[in-house]
């Protein structure tokens, strides 16, 4: 066969473990990655030759670890050069490796390199464009794309930030189970970070970031594969499935937002949320909320929705209280809200906002719903004040265009009989 | 003869197809299913959820119910496609259409049993 396309998936699959692995065994990222770019080219030389090996990540760490070994020994200059068909036949050994790739080494290796990328010392931003590198396997060009800046720009920062975590000091011994659940829990966050940045995009950027969504349901999803029954990282996968399962409605033609409630909910997609739904499910299974698993239960109960009328807002605002009793904060308040004022009217929602004024006073979203909230009760003047104040803070055109299609609408219509659109889209 | 062909593959890579890579094998493999619907040959086929989406109830004195597929192996089962088959020979070659230039396996496995509305006879 001549088509040798078959690989590349295989490699991208096989790089979270390899890599992982490589650097355990040398203690050092960049050598690592290196001795996965150089396996990574004598797979593409000698697999359409030879068909994939039995198990392609034991393949390429033995290879890996060869090279760099080949590569010592040259600088030594006290060997020869091996034959390159030294190593095109690997059989037994490769089985051999794959026998003493446990589970559990497998698991901690792709848990360390991915925690290795989340050094609390990084900028989220960093933190995201790290993993995307060196666990995805992204060139410098799609992730710079990704984040709008030129290549230059984020070769400097990953470099930056590679050098940063190169001072850090992982321990590469295997964690004890506190340890273990501590990276867990910040790898999820950044798991959610590189979704997040996908996802909040939109106009023009959209189809530039969507892969970030994408790259982000495949972490999570590994990482639910190594710890299957972690119901925390069920919820994670869920959250990330049943949100980008809207991505199809969420922007129109113009790349303008499109709430919940005014999306076509046809463009849904049913097999992710088929997925996300049952995967709720299991982790309601373990009785151990957390909060990923209730974003994600919240995320389900507007998926199960035919239509906008239909959605249980009292579930809502059950879930975002357990929420906010699990991790306070005035943003998950600011969402309560919006589900109070579906469920008990807009009076009431707006007292329960009315306290995150100063802990929200820099949210776009808070002035949204606020001014949507107003609008309802016919309050125009302060819905207008409330509206000025979201566009200054609007991160996006097409959030500020939002607004300013409810200002438009308070010129036009007057403010009595609205009903309101300044929620948060989820 | 009835038999399932079962679709075994490595997990990991199928999750890293992207969407195009996706749907392009599944386009190629429906104009050869297409072809044996026409001709009465093929039963239900399914397409199943990543294993992280499966739970496991092992029975014994105490049933245990685990999160996950049943083995936790490298290649998974992913799917599988009822067909009627006059031979081996015929399985095979089918095996070898639906699957071109693809990395999959198939298991073929005559079926003994076949209940199409779950209720035995």
């Amino acid at each position: 066969m001549t088509d040798i396309s078959w690989i590349d998936p295989v490699l991208r699959a096989a790089r979270p473990q390899v890599v992982g692995a490589l650097t355990r065994y040398f203690r050092d990222l960049d050598q690592a990655e290196e001795a996965f770019q150089e396996s990574c080219l004598r797979a593409l030389k000698n697999w359409p030759v030879n068909g994939p090996p039995r198990d392609p990540a034991a393949w390429l760490i033995l290879v890996g670890r060869n090279v760099a070994l080949d590569d010592v020994r040259r600088r030594a200059k006290s060997a020869p050069l091996p034959a390159d068909d030294a190593i095109s036949d690997l059989g037994d050994a490769e089985a051999d490796l794959a026998d003493r790739l446990d589970n559990s080494h497998y698991r901690d290796d792709v848990l360390r390199l991915l925690f290795i990328c989340c050094h609390p010392d990084l900028p989220a931003v960093q933190q995201i464009a790290l993993a995307l590198r060196i666990v995805s396997g992204l060139t410098v060009k799609e992730i710079a794309r990704a984040f709008l800046v030129g290549d230059a720009a984020m070769e400097q920062r990953i470099t930056r930030a590679k050098s940063r975590v190169a001072c850090a000091d992982v321990p590469f011994e295997a964690p004890g189970s506190a340890e273990r659940a501590e990276r867990l829990g910040a790898v999820a966050a950044m798991i959610y970070l590189i979704f997040n940045e996908g996802y909040a995009a939109s106009g023009g950027t959209q189809h530039l970031r969507a892969p970030l969504c994408e790259e982000a349901i495949r972490l999570a999803r590994l990482l639910l594969t190594l710890y299957p029954g972690e119901p925390e990282i069920m919820g994670l996968t869920a959250l990330l499935l049943l949100q980008h399962a809207r991505a199809a409605a969420r922007l129109d033609a113009d790349g303008s937002i499109v709430l919940l409630d005014d999306q076509d909910r046809r463009l849904w997609d049913r097999d992710l949320i088929a997925e996300g739904l049952a995967l709720i499910e299991k982790a309601e299974r373990h009785r151990r909320a957390g909060p990923y698993q209730l974003q994600a239960a919240i995320a389900g109960v507007h998926a199960r929705a035919a239509k906008a009328d239909d959605t249980s807002w009292a579930d809502i605002d059950r879930l975002y209280g357990a929420l906010e009793r699990l991790q306070p904060s005035p943003v998950v308040t600011l969402n309560r809200a919006v589900a109070v004022s579906k469920a008990q009217g807009a009076a009431a929602a707006l007292a329960l906002i009315e306290p995150l004024a100063e802990p929200l006073a820099g949210y776009f979203h808070f002035y949204g719903v606020r001014g949507g909230l107003l609008m309802q009760l016919g309050r125009a003047d302060e819905a207008r004040v409330a509206f000025d104040r979201a566009i200054a803070l609007a991160h996006t055109p097409a959030e500020a265009a939002h607004i300013r299609l409810h200002l438009d609408r308070l010129m036009k219509q007057g403010a009595t009989g609205m009903t309101s659109n300044g929620r948060k889209s989820f | 003869m009835l038999y399932a062909f079962l679709c075994c593959h490595d997990e990991a890579v199928v999750n890293s197809w992207t969407k195009i890579e996706d749907d392009a094998v599944l386009a190629k493999r429906h104009k050869v299913t297409e072809k044996l619907a026409a001709r009465g040959k093929l039963g239900p086929a399914l397409r199943l959820m990543p294993t992280t989406a499966a739970t496991t109830v092992r029975m014994g004195r105490e049933p245990v119910v685990l999160d996950g597929p049943f083995a936790e192996t490298k290649e998974a089962l992913l799917g599988f496609y009822l067909i009627e088959c006059a031979s081996l020979e015929e399985a095979i070659a089918i095996a070898k259409d639906i699957g071109r230039d693809e990395h999959v396996t198939f298991e073929i496995r005559p079926v003994k049993l076949f209940l199409p509305q779950g209720v035995a006879s």
